[in-house]
């Protein structure tokens, strides 16, 4: 990618600068191994630092995991687990506060299902609104920054009366359907500006070549916006799965929730089970913080694409 | 150096809808007339299969709630959820004669302010570590991803826990460097004004990821032989970073700025966790706010009307802001 290769030439530029700055600067000196070593140690502690402060939380969490009920409630807490109770992560899925394996299944069922929904709708706008021009299609991409701008929280009341009168409260499906409504603009956003980087030549020559346009699209677009859709899929999965307004006024069944709201039952309780919490709370993120990283390279091109140059 | 131009990470884009110089359809197909004719009545029926699933999602799960939103915040709902007529503008009396409205209001400015700020300036220095060259950036940029891909509740709750007294593993550490002299440690969770002190700093940590990321791109778009040049000239770096660095991040810094002061205005499950079981109204948003009045007094005409006073504030805001920073000139 383009952004990545910039960001290391710039990189390497600072790294020029920093070395060479008196004059006349002797040649050799312009390579990125030579900035002093003593910048370079302390822009590792600066890294170091930064490091730690951003892992410590969940450090927290992985160890609390592991310790038993009484030492996590221990009036002198250790920092550090004494033992390691592994079975926490078997005997949390049976904690009485919420049924967390109905949970977990709640979280993956609405997850999923709104992410296949946001692809099948937003990869068919965000193609030909990018690809052909029509009446009001600037009006369309209006709407869809304007969907941007609102979020579930906001317009919850109106949410819970909406679905109430549609007989769909405390259903997966209103799930499904609201996070698909409101991460759509993003998914929309993403690929359409993946879709508009592809040369008109591209389809052109494939017409040429006598390309119908479905094929055109599947055959010749898709491969190459095929960033964009993973990135429009991650994005909107992770933001599903860490949903947490709307899901807890729409879903009041203890089992139809998802563990973001499951698990805030644990607050407040005389002698809350926070191995627990912790445990599910590992086993949640884990997956969503591989998916995020998976996509690091794309995180600032994707988010940018269309509004930073 | 000039191939630093390349930084724009969709060098089309912005040409997208424009003929290309041939003139040629792009469509083919015979869909399109002629490239230089206004689009058509044709075009737009053409257009229809591809767009109207995104219509229905926008019109029917986005707008629509909005408008039964202002409806309801009119209406007289009763605890069971029965339309008992209009009652004008009585809920927004309700909402405005809240003893605590005015309190509750200031504390959502003051939120969104200082979150959004430090943010910022917190961002703008970690965006400089992480664009430096050094062993192991790489794995220092993965982890401060963590807290952007992490649930916002999960990673608010082991605060939480951390804070309580006896045997939140913070509260131990504050005893142990001695920032804290009760060997308890300090009820920061139990005191409406601290609890709200530490969802600020825990809203700040949640949103430096995107915000940082944000500014890496921006970084990614200043010219490397401008900044050789500003060194040649021998300005140091302070004075490169204020006069050339910072106006070219202007883009991706208002970008920024605005989602934040969309996402921590929206925020709940921070302070929701943070402060939810304190009593009272002392350390409440409107966001945390409406959703009292939904869940626990079941008025919700009222929080309709709250959520109606919210979402005015929130589009007056981002209109003002998009007015004078513009943001999206390059849209």
């Amino acid at each position: 990618m383009t952004v990545t290769e910039t960001r290391a030439m710039l990189a390497s530029d600072a790294g020029h600068g920093a070395s060479g700055r008196q004059t006349p600067p002797r040649k050799r000196r312009y390579t990125e191994d030579q900035v002093p070593l003593g910048r370079v140690l302390l822009r590792m502690f600066a890294g170091l630092i930064v490091l730690a402060v951003f892992i410590v939380p969940y450090l927290i969490m992985f160890f609390g995991s592991v310790k038993t009920k009484s030492q996590i409630l221990s009036v002198d807490p250790t920092y550090f687990p004494t033992e390691w109770h592994w079975e926490n992560y078997l005997d949390m899925w049976s904690t009485p506060e919420t049924p967390l394996p109905q949970n977990m299944v709640s979280t993956i069922v609405i997850s999923v299902f709104a992410t296949l929904l946001v692809l099948a709708v937003a990869l068919p706008a965000a193609y030909y609104t990018a690809r052909f021009k029509f009446p009001f299609r600037f009006v369309f991409l209006f709407l869809v920054i304007v969907t941007q701008m609102l979020q579930p929280a906001v317009l919850t009341s109106g949410l819970f009366r909406q679905f109430t009168a549609l007989g769909m409260i405390d259903t997966w499906a209103a799930m499904i359907f609201i996070n698909a409504a409101f991460n759509l603009s993003f998914a929309v956003w993403i690929m359409h500006s993946f879709f508009a980087g592809i040369p008109k030549e591209v389809d052109e020559a494939a017409q040429i070549d006598g390309a119908g346009r479905l094929t055109v699209l599947f055959k010749i677009n898709l491969p190459l916006v095929w960033p964009g859709i993973v990135t429009a899929i991650v994005f909107t999965f992770v933001a599903c799965w860490n949903e947490f307004a709307a899901s807890l006024v729409i879903l009041s069944t203890a089992g139809n929730q998802p563990m973001s709201v499951a698990l805030t039952k644990f607050v407040g309780q005389y002698s809350t089970s926070w191995q627990y919490v912790f445990g599910v709370s590992i086993v949640a993120i884990i997956p969503v913080v591989v998916l995020f990283m998976l996509i690091e390279k794309r995180l600032v091109g994707g988010l940018t694409a269309g509004s930073v140059k | 150096m000039s191939s630093t131009t390349d930084a724009s990470p969709n060098p089309t884009g912005a040409a997208a809808g424009r003929p290309r110089s041939g003139g040629s359809p792009a469509g083919g197909k015979g869909a399109k007339p002629a490239r230089r004719g206004k689009p058509g009545g044709r075009d737009l029926a053409a257009a229809l299969p591809w767009i109207t699933p995104a219509l229905i999602l926008i019109f029917g799960v986005v707008l629509f709630p909005a408008v039964v939103m202002f409806y309801n915040s009119t209406r007289d709902i009763s605890l069971s959820g029965l339309d008992k007529g209009s009652v004008g503008f009585d809920n927004y009396v309700e909402v405005f004669q809240f003893p605590y409205f005015w309190p509750i209001f200031f504390r959502t400015i003051v939120w969104v302010v200082v979150v959004v700020a430090f943010t910022v300036v917190i961002s703008l220095g970690l965006a400089q570590i992480l664009n430096k060259a050094f062993p192991g950036r790489q794995l220092v940029r993965l982890v401060v991803i963590i807290p952007w891909a992490a649930s916002v509740v999960m990673t608010t709750m082991v605060v939480y826990y951390g804070l309580e007294p006896y045997f939140g593993i913070i509260n131990k550490f504050l005893v142990d460097i001695g920032l804290v002299d009760t060997p308890e440690g300090y009820g920061w969770t139990k005191n409406p004004t601290t609890a709200f002190m530490w969802s600020i700093i825990v809203a700040i940590f949640v949103s430096l990821p995107f915000t940082t990321y944000t500014i890496l791109a921006g970084l990614a778009t200043v010219p490397g032989d401008t900044l050789e040049a500003a060194k040649m000239d021998g300005a140091g770096s302070v004075r490169t970073y204020f006069t050339i660095v910072l106006p070219q991040l202007r883009g991706a810094l208002s970008v920024a700025v605005l989602i934040n002061i969309i996402n921590v205005f929206n925020s709940l499950p921070i302070l929701r966790v943070m402060t939810g079981s304190i009593p009272g109204y002392d350390a409440d948003t409107i966001m945390t706010m409406i959703f009292k009045y939904i869940q626990n007094q079941h008025k919700v005409d009222v929080a309709s009307a709250l959520s109606v006073v919210a979402f005015v504030i929130v589009i007056v805001i981002v209109a003002v802001y998009v007015k004078v920073v513009k943001p999206m000139k390059e849209v």
